[in-house]
């Protein structure tokens, strides 16, 4: 406990608090391209890029150890990984766009083949005589804890640069990913914009291999994004919001990681992430499921409290508990049923509202059509008053002529 | 040959065997766009086999099985919650289900690691396809030998049970199946209950997901449900067709990687082998990228042919 909050306030130690921040930029970063990417609908590119940066990263492990004789090397082996992936960003690009394969299949494909072949290339690895293979498992789930200082500063000297890059580029993004076709009527070649995205998508990725490893580096470019969209409508709050929420599953990840031995930095970020996420399903009052529940609630007890006082109105007995229960609460029936003078009167309200709600669809169809779920709403504040003077008066001709 | 016997014969039957029973199911799920429902099931065995091992305490298969069988419609439902309630695009609720879920079996095992026990990422990832041994399997006599047969790996008998299990549920709804990927709203109209069908769909899935897990690593899964179909997609435009086709690649794949991951290394003149699991979907990848460049319906149709 002692030592995560040590952790949470940076006294931990230099190399701790480098490595904590240089994972909140990064994660920051991966929130703001995943929103773009998460609203162009393709959140799961990414996955495909992660996974194909194994064979490069494998095989630029194999050179620079034949090299030098020692394997790990972070710039040479990023730069390796960012080559494949490029390559397996552009065969998802060309099979889902030449062919009759879906975007689906082309990401499915690309990630498990080009996974494969880095875990044939890790076979070949482990059968050679080169120091610093225990390094290399360290991609695949992520290890921050025996990270170099030079290599946390790398990193988070690229976070910022992609942070940087996302925030030049924030106009086009938007513009492409809400509609292309009006973007390119603007001037803007949706190609070289959507290739800029995913290129930033992939430095991300790429970037934060060392940091959570390349199964979960997914996680933070689609989990903050997803978590942002509950709170806000708006595009630019989400983008500013998935970069907060990531920076904070990436605080508390790294620092809780730091607290044990041998805790996996990777999984620890992305489950802060999947709390904040589902913080954000139950508790948003936008979009939460509690929100949503509590509003069918509402709704619900104003469709029974209008059909009670209908019934009230046109004698009719009343069985229905809720109905029942929210008529007393009210105050609009006794105890026994009868209906109380406020009853009556709010009964008689009820009643006069339906027919000229009725009387409007009847007459207006197409616009009631419009209005179809306007019905309990006083028809006073949905029409004008002309409108409304109007329904008035030929609701009274129609009673006077039907005596 | 005593040695094939010995050592390659069972490996590579099971990942012939995985391998079709993959691409059967793949089939449908490329038609139907779902290829990476397979990628999320693969990768969710992970927690559920952690799990399973934490509250029983041994690694036996049947409890492995089950825990992942669990996790797996576990994920299938999370990834409904998220989509119907949140309303998520499909494919995101499916990323924050299967990631967050992993890296929760990734810190399971990495916090029961420290104790010491026969369990890691690298294996579940891997398989241990060369380790499938039969010491029984001494020369072709030993093929009707009852006494040998009883000492073949059960993984042998369970990738065959599971393969047995797809192809009935195959016959027997394929007329629903096929309804189902074609036209979903016209299944449902002649009550052909596409709803129930998917799931049933996704049950299999994870079925031979598991099954081929165990044996072979969850990549080669992956890359088994999703290259021969899509390869065979591209090569014709009826479904019988493609699913031979299909069958055809992913034995072709099966067998060539294996063959070039125990022998190719030599051939080169180095004295090791390579990941057969790993050189079986690379191959199956290689297959399905010669499709993409010559298949005859690799088109999209109704899209100008390119000369």
């Amino acid at each position: 406990m002692d030592t995560w909050w040590r952790a949470l306030t940076f006294t931990l130690g230099y190399n701790t608090s480098l490595v904590t921040l240089g994972a909140m930029l990064l994660a920051a970063g991966a929130g703001m391209i995943g929103t773009f990417v998460l609203l162009r609908k393709r959140a799961l590119v990414s996955d495909a890029i992660s996974h194909a940066t194994l064979p490069g990263l494998t095989l630029a492990f194999i050179i620079i150890g034949l090299l030098q004789g020692d394997g790990r090397w972070l710039p040479g082996l990023l730069i390796g990984a960012a080559l494949s992936a490029a390559l397996g960003l552009w065969l998802v690009q060309v099979i889902s766009a030449r062919t009759r394969l879906g975007e689906d299949a082309a990401i499915g494909a690309v990630l498990s083949s080009f996974f494969a072949f880095g875990v044939v290339l890790i076979t070949v690895i482990q059968s050679m005589n080169v120091t610093g293979q225990s390094g290399l498992t360290g991609y695949l789930v992520g290890a921050t804890a025996g990270m170099l200082s030079s290599e946390a500063k790398l990193i988070a000297l690229c976070s910022l640069g992609v942070l940087a890059a996302v925030f030049v580029m924030r106009r086009e993004f938007l513009l492409v990913c809400f509609d292309a076709d009006f973007a390119r009527t603007q001037g803007i070649n949706t190609w070289r914009v959507d290739l800029a995205l995913l290129m930033l998508l992939m430095a991300v990725v790429v970037i934060g291999l060392k940091v959570t490893g390349l199964i979960l580096i997914v996680a933070l470019t689609i989990i903050p994004p997803v978590a942002a969209r509950f709170w806000t409508d708006h595009p630019m709050a989400m983008v500013a919001l998935a970069a907060f929420l990531g920076a904070l599953s990436g605080y508390f990840g790294v620092t809780l990681s730091s607290v044990g031995e041998g805790l996996p930095t990777g999984p620890l970020i992305v489950l802060a992430a999947f709390v904040l996420f589902l913080g954000s399903f139950l508790f948003s009052p936008r979009r939460g499921v509690l929100a949503s529940l509590l509003a069918h609630q509402r709704f619900r007890r104003r469709v029974h409290l209008r059909q009670g006082l209908l019934s009230l109105s046109r004698d009719e007995p009343i069985f229905d508990g809720l109905t029942l229960t929210l008529l007393k609460r009210a105050g609009y029936i006794r105890r026994d049923g009868v209906a109380t003078a406020a009853g009556q009167a709010a009964a008689r309200d009820a009643e006069h509202e339906e027919r000229l709600w009725a009387l409007y669809r009847e007459r207006y169809p197409d616009d009631a059509l419009h209005r179809e779920h306007a019905g309990l709403t006083p028809i006073a504040q949905v029409l004008s008053p002309d409108a409304v003077m109007t329904l008035e008066t030929q609701l009274l001709l129609r009673t006077e002529a039907r005596p | 040959m005593s040695d094939f016997m010995m050592f390659s014969l069972v490996p590579l039957a099971v990942a012939v065997i995985i391998g079709m029973t993959c691409a059967l199911l793949g089939n449908f799920l490329v038609l139907r766009r779902q290829s990476l429902i397979g990628d999320a099931i693969s990768h969710v065995a992970l927690p559920g086999i952690v799990v399973s091992f934490l509250l029983t305490g041994a690694l036996s298969s049947l409890a492995m099985m089950l825990g992942a069988g669990v996790s797996a419609l576990v994920t299938v439902v999370l990834i409904e919650l998220v989509r119907r309630f949140g309303r998520v695009e499909s494919s995101a609720a499916m990323g924050v289900v299967f990631t967050s879920l992993f890296a929760l079996g990734v810190l399971l095992l990495e916090w029961h690691g420290a104790t010491g026990v026969h369990l890691d990422v690298e294996h579940a990832l891997y398989g241990n396809l060369e380790s499938l041994i039969w010491f029984e399997g001494t020369g072709l006599a030993a093929l009707v030998d009852p006494q040998a047969l009883a000492g073949l790996p059960p993984q042998l008998a369970r990738a065959a049970s599971v393969g047995l299990a797809v192809v009935v549920f195959l016959v027997m709804c394929r007329r629903q199946l096929i309804l189902g990927s074609f036209d979903p709203d016209f299944a449902a109209s002649v009550r052909a209950r596409p709803a129930l069908v998917d799931l049933l769909l996704v049950t299999m899935v994870a079925v031979a997901a598991i099954a081929a897990f165990e044996a072979v690593g969850s990549i080669i899964v992956i890359a088994m449900f999703i290259c021969p179909a899509a390869a065979a997609r591209l090569m014709t435009n009826r479904l019988a067709t493609q699913i031979a086709w299909s069958l055809t690649f992913a034995a072709v794949s099966s067998v060539l990687g294996y063959v070039l991951a125990g022998y190719g290394p030599g051939w080169l003149g180095f004295n090791a082998s390579v990941s057969a699991a790993g050189m079986i979907a690379t191959l199956s990848g290689v297959i399905l990228l010669l499709a993409c460049l010559f298949g005859p319906e690799r088109h999209r149709s109704g899209a100008a042919r390119e000369a």
